[in-house]
């Protein structure tokens, strides 16, 4: 259709349209979010698209609508598989009439995520077949083609991308976009759908039956493929591969892997014909240990003698570094260039005016002994605030908090969670705190939207992924039917009455619930909503630096005298901490 | 070895790194060229240090290895001095003349350089210093610097200035099409490659 410039992700969402996706689901997480923001915006939909709640509900919705025999899909970054992994053992066993596929991004050199786990192992373990992309046409056309890999089958296909998949550009060659959509329809089958132990042990064998044909089948497709140029050679799966064939010597042998389960008498073929063979792949040994367990008399270079790195993300450097490890020709060398030492680093911060920064700040201040359990979302900054003790998966500060505070540890607690979390893993938690009788605050940072991930709606949003009108929620009336009698709502720009609130849940026992509610200010900018910005009156100004604790990225300092740059966006927080009243409202001097 | 011009644009998160790299993008669509390029995305956007390979006529990953880049083009000073590295002895920089202090700098009360001492640190390189803001306010938003940068780099690009230009009224916002297009012409005017 047309050649044009376009994102990993949006070349993915696009291959969905040309392959007549019916049903689309997902739970925002980077680098996967932005499959789902395609689709959902697209002007014409005649499909349905959604925001879920979780992994596993994505899952569930999309899986059931693949038994209804249409086209699924559903998205999360690598660790929402593991909210998922429950549904994703079992539909292997079930299988699909409809094809359905799982897009689970993994972010090797973890870029924005708490590990670097390897989504191939569950492709493994759960037997599934997993497609691995080398570039952004590649991911295209693999996803373009895998529903119907998934419909051949009759079972659920795993696509995995890597950050530098979905969040890198290129020319991509699209299709037409589809127009031939199924009609849903539930075909009662309770062999299938109903996994009684007399019906999973049949549907386990079916399972088992099915790998020595699409092991073959990946083969026949191109997905994994060689080619014999010497005596010496190089097996790359995903990124990795274009990574190698920007270096690698023309007289080396190449393999790529691209798809999983491995056909092993293939690639037996393969290694055979050499006498060396190094493997590159980013994350686990996964191609490696198949290429070991293959190889008779072909020495062996990868992760698990040393000469590639288990860990982060790789380059053409070092690939070129391992190449020249294991012997092997490479067609460059790369000059040896570190940073300048000493510079001052820029990780990244709250927004000048994020209602998180007030929260944390007046924690710090009511709770100065305290132990601040937080979660996964932009709060999880809160860090350099002094004010995240511990951030393990979504939805693990009530329980971590709840956890600590049973275990004898006697000083307060006080957990963090944003509101999309809360919903996403956090109420069972909450749920838990209450029945088992713990004593701790747990603060909701509710600013209305998942906003790390690119400001997603939730239903605390009160829209839908496609911008319909939701059924509105209470946090409030949530956190009271788990059980939570003391529940107090505050505005965290009014400093004085959200330090108030946190000093009367600090005098109380059991489980108190703050909820901090602001919209975040990045979609408040969005949505028309002006605060005059604040600056610093020069005479009033002490130079104390209490206004330095705050954090805000818009306060500078020259010399000890503060001042409030341009990025100010109105919240006015730093005028009700300045001692000296030299904090004022622009105008009002 | 290297068939491709590879360019990093360097910034702060919030500065307008990625539209500059999408014009590039976009502009080797409009030439029939192929190009890779990588972005920052999630938690690392928020106010941190950002960067976006470009990679024109790339054909194979989006990454640009330190020491090989072909040009880099810093909206921030500080940046400038973090990715140095990227390029080779003697590189070509093309730096806007503005220094953001970060605020951890403040909180932790480390050591900044100030913009005397950079510019000393990077004197060892081809260096265009541009002072962007004044350009985009004659241009008529202080939002275009970007852009403005992006033209004071484009006598370095090897892609057509009328290709770039079109590329520019593709990519950014309908309604600031006028603005960004005299950033585009004023921060080609003063960058080194016009005569």
């Amino acid at each position: 259709m047309a050649i044009r410039y376009l994102l990993g992700n949006e070349g993915i969402a696009h291959a969905c349209l040309e392959a007549n996706i019916d049903f689309a689901s997902g739970y925002p997480g980077t680098p996967s979010s932005e499959v789902i923001d395609v689709l959902r915006v697209q002007k014409e939909r005649p499909f349905t698209v959604e925001w879920s709640t979780n992994e596993k509900v994505a899952f569930e919705n999309a899986l059931a609508a693949a038994w209804c025999g249409v086209r699924a899909l559903c998205t999360m970054k690598h660790v929402g598989l593991n909210v998922a992994a429950d549904p994703l053992m079992t539909s292997a066993y079930t299988g699909v009439t409809g094809g359905f596929v799982i897009l689970t991004a993994d972010d090797p050199f973890a870029h924005s995520s708490q590990n670097e786990q390897d989504t191939r192992r569950y492709a493994h373990f759960s037997r599934l077949p997993c497609l691995d992309p080398a570039s952004v046409q590649e991911a295209h056309d693999m996803m373009r083609d895998a529903f119907a890999l998934s419909e051949e089958f009759g079972l659920p296909v795993i696509f995995r991308p890597t950050t530098r998949i979905c969040h890198s550009k290129g020319d991509v060659d699209l299709g037409e976009i589809g127009t031939e959509h199924r009609a849903a329809e539930f075909r009662r089958d309770p062999k299938q759908y109903v996994v009684i132990p007399a019906h999973t042990r049949v549907l386990h064998k079916k399972l088992n039956e099915k790998q020595p044909d699409l092991k073959r089948r990946l083969v026949e497709l191109g997905y994994n493929r060689h080619t014999v140029r010497g005596r010496t050679a190089v097996v790359a799966s995903g990124v990795s591969a274009a990574y190698v064939r920007e270096v690698l010597g023309d007289d080396v042998s190449l393999a790529i892997v691209g798809a999983y389960p491995i056909d092993e008498e293939w690639l037996r073929d393969f290694v055979d014909r050499h006498e060396k063979i190094l493997v590159v792949e980013e994350l686990d040994p996964v191609v490696e240990e198949v290429v070991r367990q293959v190889a008779t008399k072909t020495e062996v270079f990868g992760k698990i003698d040393g000469t590639v790195p288990y860990e982060g993300e790789f380059t053409p450097a070092i690939v070129a570094a391992a190449l020249e490890k294991a012997g092997i020709t490479s067609t460059t060398t790369f000059p040896a260039a570190a940073p300048v030492p000493g510079v001052p680093p820029r990780p990244p911060i709250l927004c000048a005016g994020c209602m998180h920064r007030p929260t944390f700040y007046a924690m710090r201040k009511v709770f100065r002994d305290g132990i601040f359990p937080s979660d996964i979302g932009c709060y999880t900054l809160g860090l350099q605030l002094g004010a995240v003790d511990t951030t393990i998966c979504m939805g693990a500060s009530i329980t971590v908090g709840s956890g600590i505070a049973r275990s004898g540890e006697e000083r307060p607690v006080v957990s963090t969670i944003g509101d999309s979390t809360f919903l996403h893993t956090g109420i069972p938690g909450l749920l838990n705190a209450v029945y088992n009788g713990a004593d701790m605050v747990v603060v909701i940072l509710d600013n209305r939207i998942t906003a790390m991930t690119g400001h997603q709606p939730n239903p605390n949003t009160g829209m839908t992924a496609t911008g319909e009108e939701s059924t509105p929620i209470s946090l409030d009336a949530i956190c009271r039917s788990c059980g939570v009698s003391w529940v107090e709502t505050v505005d965290p720009y009014d400093l004085p009455v959200l330090l108030d609130t946190l000093r009367r849940a600090k005098e109380r026992k059991g489980v108190r619930v703050v909820i901090a509610k602001q919209p975040c200010v990045i979609t408040a900018r969005r949505s028309g909503i002006k605060r005059k910005p604040y600056t610093v009156d020069p005479g009033r100004c002490t130079g104390c630096g209490a206004c330095r604790s705050f954090g805000c990225p818009a306060i500078a300092f020259v010399d000890k005298n503060a001042t409030i740059t341009e990025l100010c966006a109105g919240c006015g927080v730093c005028a009700d901490i300045c001692p000296s009243g030299a904090i004022i409202m622009e105008g009002r001097r | 070895m290297k068939t491709s011009f590879d360019v990093l644009i360097v910034g702060i998160g919030g500065q307008g790194t990625v539209l500059a790299s999408n014009v590039l993008g976009e502009a080797c669509i409009i030439e029939n060229r192929t190009v890779r390029s990588a972005e920052t995305h999630g938690m690392a956007q928020r106010g941190g240090s950002v960067e976006s390979h470009i990679r024109i006529d790339g054909k194979h990953g989006s990454l640009i290895v330190p020491g090989t880049a072909d040009l880099l083009v810093a909206f921030d000073l500080l940046e400038a001095l973090r990715y140095r590295h990227y390029l080779p002895a003697g590189g070509r920089l093309v730096v806007n003349r503005n220094l953001v202090v970060p605020t951890s700098v403040y909180q932790q009360g480390i050591d900044v350089p100030d913009e005397e001492s950079i510019l000393a640190a990077l004197a060892d390189l081809d260096v265009t210093c541009i002072d962007a803001a004044a350009l985009a306010e004659e241009a008529g938003s202080i939002l275009s610097q970007n852009i403005v940068m992006l033209g004071a780099a484009s006598g370095d690009i090897p892609l057509r200035p009328a290709t770039l230009e079109e590329a520019v009224r593709r990519c950014v916002p309908p309604k600031t099409v006028e603005v960004n297009t005299a950033a585009f012409r004023l921060g080609r005017e003063k960058g080194a490659g016009t005569p």
